[in-house]
């Protein structure tokens, strides 16, 4: 079992290459049925309307709902994780208790770069936030993996990681590695 | 916080991959190109077949119409800037466009110099015809690039034309001896780094994305399997008989571009396609792609 990246749109092989560093196997999904034989998935950054639409367009919904495995979402993909999203464009999936807003910095040129702390690592993460969305926990069993200017900006709830900024942009493997591990503990 | 950072700005063409930008010239065909699934929108007065009909100078575009349309989607809006015009780029930046488009579709300000893109916080595309002329954008400060094509020609020739020559340009580099790698960036007129960075790396710096002539879901297909990362589709949507099926067809081909089955299955029941030219129509000096250098 490898684990599947959604290659619908967005930075799909970023991840990839990240996963191929680790020497984790990996394939990228395009099609519903291929769901089904992955043991864990990656929710890539790209644009979340477009990926919504691209879900429904070709019937993927449903098995995104019904897939109980480990899955990290950045950015976007994050917001699909999300109980609820600000913006009724998007359509989420409930993976993870926490309130969605996009673009919560505002357009690019509020994009940026900042060494944040992560909880489980002593050296600083380079994170780099596009067009970046922000996330407000509505349940207390959420751990705070990270956190900029007291937003949360790297969680966890169960098997469920997201990250408001782009590890995969990086050559910084921790994160996934992180998530790697979470995968082999599930 | 550093907002300049050039991974910032490539981050943001990242984000694009494997989708369509869409040209788009009111806050109604926003919508429709948000709605059909468009990663981001090109908000310009006219688009380039119309430019290229009315002749005139064509600028940048008016900003209440860019701010119509920032008001009307949440995906990122682009906008065109004349080449070399900085002080268009200023305002586009002013404005807080999310991309700005150095383009030939507009008349260029300046036939000697481009805009120096690191000055910028927001992130450049360029249009390119071969490797060359990508790297010398991308040393400026280019984010992204783009192939020129030919801008509302309705016809992929120049596009296909483009893309062939940069992909041959970079596996030429990739197998030369490093002693070999000066005398070939004199000859492409390239700064010399950069020719060293992608001898190594086999592929530009910055994402590749296709332009000028994209007018069917066939045509978005070859352009992906040619190695554009994404499509940007100018006249092609709106000068057709059916935007917005087409345009979702052409955002549904882009994610499948290597199934055949799939890009037919959009294709059919499709109205239209935009009227095309034939290149060789074109006289040397009709051709948008010779503008910029």
């Amino acid at each position: 079992m490898k684990i599947g990246i959604l290659g619908l749109q967005g930075a799909f092989f970023k991840h990839q290459q990240m996963l191929n560093s680790l020497d984790c196997e990996n394939f990228i999904v395009r099609y519903p049925e291929e769901i089904n034989q992955c043991k864990a998935l990656i929710l890539p950054g790209g644009e979340s309307t477009t990926i919504t639409k691209l879900i429904d367009r070709i019937g993927m919904r449903q098995q995104l709902i019904n897939f109980n495995g480990p899955i990290f979402g950045t950015c976007a993909g994050a917001i699909l994780l999300s109980e609820t999203c600000d913006d009724e464009r998007v359509k989420v999936f409930g993976k993870i208790p926490v309130n969605g807003f996009r673009n919560a910095y505002g357009r690019q040129i509020e994009s940026f770069k900042k060494e944040i702390k992560l909880s489980f690592s002593d050296k600083k993460f380079p994170a780099i936030f596009i067009r970046a969305p922000k996330f407000s926990l509505i349940n207390s069993e959420i751990e705070v993996l990270s956190e900029f200017e007291n937003i949360p900006v790297l969680l966890k709830y169960k098997n469920i990681l997201i990250s408001a900024f782009h590890p995969e942009l990086t050559k910084d493997l921790r994160i996934h590695k992180y998530f790697i591990e979470l995968v082999e503990k599930s | 916080m550093e907002k300049k950072s050039f991974d910032v700005k490539v981050g943001l063409a990242e984000m694009l991959k494997g989708g369509v930008i869409m040209d788009v010239t009111n806050a109604e065909q926003a919508k429709i190109a948000e709605d059909a699934g468009a990663v981001a929108v090109m908000a310009l007065e006219r688009i380039p077949a119309d430019i290229r009909a009315d002749g005139g100078i064509a600028r940048m575009s008016n900003p209440t119409m860019i701010k119509e349309i920032q008001d009307i989607v949440s995906i990122p809006v682009m906008a065109k800037c004349r080449i070399g015009h900085f002080a268009e780029a200023q305002v586009l930046e002013s404005l807080e466009i999310d991309f700005i488009d150095e383009s030939e579709v507009l008349t260029p300000a300046d036939e000697e110099n481009h805009i120096w893109k690191h000055d910028f916080q927001v992130p450049f595309v360029c249009g390119c015809r071969n490797l060359g002329e990508a790297l010398r954008r991308i040393g400026e400060g280019a984010a992204m690039i783009r192939t020129k094509g030919e801008a509302g020609s309705g016809n992929i020739v120049e596009a296909v034309r483009h893309m062939r020559q940069v992909q041959k340009d970079i596996k030429k580099l990739t197998v030369l001896a490093d002693d070999e790698l000066m005398a070939e960036a004199k000859n492409l007129g390239a700064p010399f780094e950069l020719v060293r960075k992608v001898a190594k790396d086999g592929k530009l710096p910055v994402p590749n994305f296709a332009a000028g002539g994209v007018a069917t879901p066939a045509d978005a297909s070859l352009m992906m399997q040619l190695g554009a990362e994404t499509v940007f589709v100018g006249s092609g949507i709106f000068k057709s008989n059916d935007p917005a099926a087409r345009a979702k067809a052409i955002v549904t081909a882009t994610t499948y571009f290597d199934n055949a089955k799939k890009v037919a299955e959009v294709s059919e029941g499709l109205k239209d396609a935009m009227e095309g030219i034939d290149i060789n129509e074109l006289s040397e000096n009709e051709k948008l792609a010779n503008r910029g250098w």
